[in-house]
């Protein structure tokens, strides 16, 4: 019988190697596993590669993980917000490595994690600081970059739905990166808020399949920020 | 001469937006076009973290922070509304789905060059989201923005001097002064703000400017 459905979060995280590259999900707050990510700020794994949209807010979720000094890089699209002081006083401290990388190109180098290819040519990005030094191509006219893709040791992501074959339904747009994040990932770890029979979801509407999660664990949702 | 407000520049950005249109608008300023689109159009508007369909922010007391925009302030769905994970949400501006995107900029230069996301300087923390995919990806990239700096520097220029966000993107600048066109022979006014010369906007653009605009008004 299949069960993903780990009991306890401590249990979820346990096995996450020092050094390991963890994608993490949300964008801003929303879809933000904070559970999880509490979970490996107790379990102590450290000199972490972090893959996540932002660079933490407050001094919560990966605000919080960067405060403890366990992440030596971080690859994101956005570090810089109104709330990310953690991560803007480590950057300046020359405490964390950053890798600025467009969002359309994070979501698509992971993508191609997930879907086994091996680079991709676009456009985006041509032409500026963060095409670095890779090889460009002129494709039906137009200039690319090329695109390596993002793989995960583990993927960290925040779901509404799970049922025990891993099958993932979300809440509006808390989906963002968490999809793509899944696939790109040798181990995917999700939080969720309920869990159901088999049967339970619509398999019209099951934007990720289980195949693409190995552990469940639910968890009461903390919710993003309030005002 | 009166500079036009930024409601009065959302709304002379949302009149040209047809009806039908799939359109992205930018964090800052771009923003508040949402506010003013004309109610006879049905105009559906993207948001990067997976949304088409989004609608104004909800009343006070109904902020659900699992739905929120670009800029992380809540927002609602419409009906027939849509989400969709992150990938499939920048296919849908690199693949050349989006009709119209409207962004914010520090320069725009004569080529339609855009640099919005980093001013260069040693000690600023780069970040640029969406935005280089935004630029390339929609079919039209307009751009809102005030035709100066705070401190009268130009914003339209030969060549931009800040790091580029893409290269000839842009088509369109709606400024507090003008409308104008980016096109192969550099930047042509379209519209200028009643008491403002064209020789008067010509010395705050950077760049050689050129008139387009209808003469049948004196």
């Amino acid at each position: 019988m299949i069960n993903k459905i780990v009991e306890s979060i401590e249990a979820a995280v346990a096995d996450i190697q020092d050094g390991s590259t963890i994608l993490v999900g949300g964008f801003g707050t929303a879809g933000m596993p904070f559970n999880l990510v509490d979970a490996l700020i107790a379990q102590g794994a450290r000199d972490l590669t972090i893959v996540s949209n932002n660079a933490g807010n407050g001094e919560i979720g990966l605000a919080a993980l960067l405060k403890a000094k366990r992440v030596r890089k971080i690859i994101c699209s956005f570090p810089r917000q109104t709330d990310s002081w953690v991560f803007d006083g480590l950057y300046r401290a020359g405490e964390i490595e950053l890798e600025v990388v467009p969002q359309g190109n994070l979501a698509e180098r992971m993508r191609a994690a997930g879907a086994g290819i091996g680079a991709f040519f676009c456009p985006t990005g041509h032409g500026t600081l963060l095409a670095g030094e890779r090889e460009t191509r002129v494709i039906d006219g137009r200039n690319h970059v090329l695109e390596y893709p993002i793989h995960g040791d583990v993927a960290l992501i925040k779901a509404h739905k799970a049922d025990r074959w891993g099958n993932l339904v979300y809440r509006k747009t808390a989906r963002n990166f968490a999809p793509v994040m899944a696939t790109a990932a040798r181990i995917t770890i999700a939080e969720v808020s309920e869990i159901v029979e088999l049967g339970g979801l619509d398999p019209e509407a099951v934007p990720t399949p289980g195949i693409y999660v190995q552990r469940v664990v639910r968890v009461e949702s903390k919710l993003a920020k309030v005002p | 001469m009166q500079r036009m407000t930024r409601e009065q520049m959302a709304t002379r950005v949302a009149a040209d937006i047809p009806d039908g249109a799939y359109v992205n608008l930018g964090i800052g300023l771009p923003t508040m076009v949402a506010n003013v689109l004309p109610q006879d159009r049905e105009i559906i508007l993207h948001t990067e973290n997976g949304l088409l369909g989004m609608g104004p922010a909800p009343a006070k007391g109904g902020e659900d922070w699992d739905l929120i925009n670009a800029g992380k302030q809540p927002v609602t769905e419409v009906p027939g509304s849509t989400f969709f994970h992150h990938a499939d949400s920048f296919a849908m501006m690199r693949g050349g789905h989006l009709d119209i995107c409207v962004l914010g900029a520090f320069q725009v230069s004569e080529q339609g060059d855009l640099a919005n996301w980093h001013t260069g300087e040693s000690d600023a923390i780069p970040a640029v989201g969406g935005a280089m995919d935004l630029a390339i990806g929609a079919k039209k990239t307009w751009i809102m923005m005030e035709h100066v700096t705070k401190n009268g520097q130009h914003k339209l220029v030969r060549q931009c001097s800040y790091p580029l966000t893409a290269k000839s993107c842009v088509s369109r600048i709606y400024t507090d002064l003008a409308v104008i066109d980016v096109t192969k022979d550099g930047f042509v006014a379209m519209e200028i703000i009643p008491g403002l010369s064209f020789e008067e906007l010509s010395r705050m653009t950077g760049a050689v400017l050129r008139d387009g605009r209808v003469r049948s008004v004196a």
